[in-house]
């Protein structure tokens, strides 16, 4: 391993496959949590850490963990450590623990990291893996901030909870739920085009369906058609719903 | 012979009527309603009206050019939502943020969704909700009518849904609500004005009177009821302006009569159950924009039946 390859792993989450802007997993924390800035921040380390000590575990555990009862084997330790994490945040920072709530607890069946654990830390090695995690867990946290900031900003009128002196007047929607998706959808169509412009190999003609996903590369059910057996199909069913996580989880 | 057999798909007759004609149409149609706010309310109306046409019309021209597509400006299309939306806001409402609700309107509404007939709601509606949420105290302070120039720093009080909803009296006299002296938004308060320019689109074949007839109808029946007053329920609060205006917009009402019914009921339901039932006093803008949402299932449910075929029921309807 070089350390380019370090280097590309932990870029890889900061942009090309940005869990939240990108990749669009996690997306019920991103959007309940970043009414400010500073939740944004704290759900995205608290996430970080859960994140890089799952993917060290499981990346050391790959070889013992069999195949067929992986998934509950990767969601103990994922649970094992949203658990200590949260203990930590409610001794320590009872502000930010009330803020987030249920949203702590709930790291656990966050699909990023089950998603990195299947798709990146059970194939890996263990510095490749935290490597990961970091990475990620920045991309994450980034976003969360980013968008935490414009709605505090904007429907709040302060910023880290520093007023920003007056010259925006608070604007209420942008702290409703219904400014939380619009801030979203935008960040998520700059993402694109920036990704898109940085990205000098990118193809003209825009790939559809399962090839247009930025994880299909290791996603194992964007393999297309494999011969139709029932042991296969039930693989494949497993493998999509912890490769893609499913959305608003 | 050969050139002149022309192979198209249909229409094949087109009666030469074109959006602008329509829009410009509506425009004629508001025109009384805009007079009559300008009456009540004083420079300050005008002023709001400028404003929102001013700021819907430069979203569309901005996001056409943004976007790349034709211009689409000249069809007036954009003029109406901005009256439109002027209608739906407080006289007293701070320019800059009546100015917020047209890029709102155009922008998020109508251009990002495709343009003119690609609105999932109504762009105007969304505007107002939008500054509702964003702004509830400029949006609930309503100006006395027939102040001259005072409007903005001068008498302010309840709208009569307002003083229903926290059990007062009614302070208005039916003459007085259907001229429109009453507090409200700019364009709501004058039924006559509101009638007569409804009266136009129907005699011009503009709109069908049928989601405007069921929608009023359905709110005074229901009202009645629940045992509400029901000519109050239909001279105040949005409703004419919403059932005239907003509920027939084309891009997001039904095609068939039966869809236009359901639809129209629909508004008149929850008008009256958010009225009546729900935390704030008014419910035309929310009940018309839910509806709009519910559009493509009511079309669905009425379908016409093409001639000589038989209705297919659902399992459960068959015996």
């Amino acid at each position: 391993m070089t350390a380019a390859d370090y280097k590309k792993t932990f870029m890889n989450g900061l942009l090309k496959e940005n869990p939240i802007l990108r990749l669009v997993l996690g997306t019920c924390p991103t959007l309940a949590i970043t009414t400010a800035a500073i939740n944004g921040l704290g759900m995205g380390a608290a996430t970080t850490f859960v994140l890089v000590c799952s993917n060290i575990v499981i990346s050391l555990l790959r070889r013992v963990i069999p195949d067929k009862v992986r998934l509950p084997a990767f969601i103990v330790v994922i649970a094992g450590f949203t658990t200590i994490v949260q203990m930590l945040v409610k001794a320590y920072l009872p502000a930010i623990d009330n803020a987030l709530g249920i949203y702590l607890p709930l790291i656990t069946v966050n699909c990023i990291i089950l998603g990195r654990a299947e798709a990146f830390a059970s194939r890996n090695s263990v510095g490749l893996s935290a490597m990961d995690g970091l990475g990620m867990g920045a991309g994450f946290t980034a976003a969360l901030t980013l968008m935490g900031g414009i709605r505090e900003l904007l429907g709040n009128g302060t910023l880290f909870g520093f007023p920003e002196g007056g010259v925006i007047p608070p604007i209420t929607i942008f702290v409703l739920p219904a400014g939380g998706f619009f801030v979203f959808g935008m960040l998520i169509w700059l993402t694109d085009r920036l990704a898109e412009r940085l990205d000098a190999n990118a193809p003209k003609d825009k790939p559809a369906g399962c090839a247009a996903c930025p994880n299909s590369a290791i996603c194992q059910s964007a393999v297309p058609e494999g011969p139709a057996g029932s042991d296969n199909q039930e693989i494949r069913l497993e493998t999509s719903s912890a490769g893609k996580g499913g959305g608003l989880s | 012979m050969e050139n002149k057999l022309v192979v198209s798909s249909s229409p094949h007759l087109h009666c030469g009527v074109n959006t602008r004609e329509i829009m410009l149409d509506v425009l004629i149609a508001l025109s009384p309603a805009a007079a009559a706010s300008a009456l009540l309310f004083g420079w300050r109306a005008a002023a709001v009206i400028i404003v929102c046409v001013a700021s819907c019309m430069a979203s569309e021209y901005i996001s056409r050019i943004v976007l790349k597509k034709p211009q689409t400006v000249g069809d007036l299309s954009a003029v109406v939502t901005g009256v439109l939306l002027a209608f739906n806001l407080p006289a007293t409402i701070p320019l800059w943020q009546a100015a917020i609700g047209g890029v709102v309107a155009i922008v998020v509404v109508k251009q990002m969704f495709g343009g003119i007939g690609h609105n999932f709601v109504n762009p105007a509606l969304i505007g107002r909700i939008v500054l509702m949420a964003s702004f509830p105290e400029d949006m609930n302070r309503w100006a006395a009518p027939l102040q001259g120039s005072l409007v903005v720093d001068g008498l302010t009080s309840a709208t009569p849904l307002e003083s229903l909803e926290q059990g007062g009296e009614l302070a208005y006299s039916y003459q007085q609500l259907l001229v429109g002296i009453r507090p409200g938004c700019l364009g709501e308060t004058c039924i006559i004005a509101l009638l007569l320019g409804g009266l136009y689109l129907v005699v011009r074949r503009v709109i069908s009177p049928l989601i405007p007839a069921v929608f009023v109808g359905t709110v005074f029946i229901l009202t009645w009821l629940l045992g509400e007053n029901p000519l109050v329920h239909i001279l105040s609060g949005g409703l004419m302006l919403g059932a005239v205006f907003m509920a027939t917009d084309y891009a997001t009402s039904p095609i068939n009569p039966a869809g236009k019914a359901v639809f129209a009921a629909g508004c008149g339901l929850l008008t009256v159950l958010i009225r009546v039932y729900g935390s704030l006093p008014e419910g035309v803008s929310f009940a018309i924009v839910i509806m709009n949402v519910l559009v493509p299932l009511i079309e669905r449910a009425t379908r016409p039946l093409p001639f000589g075929e038989e209705r297919r029921l659902p399992k459960w309807l068959k015996r």
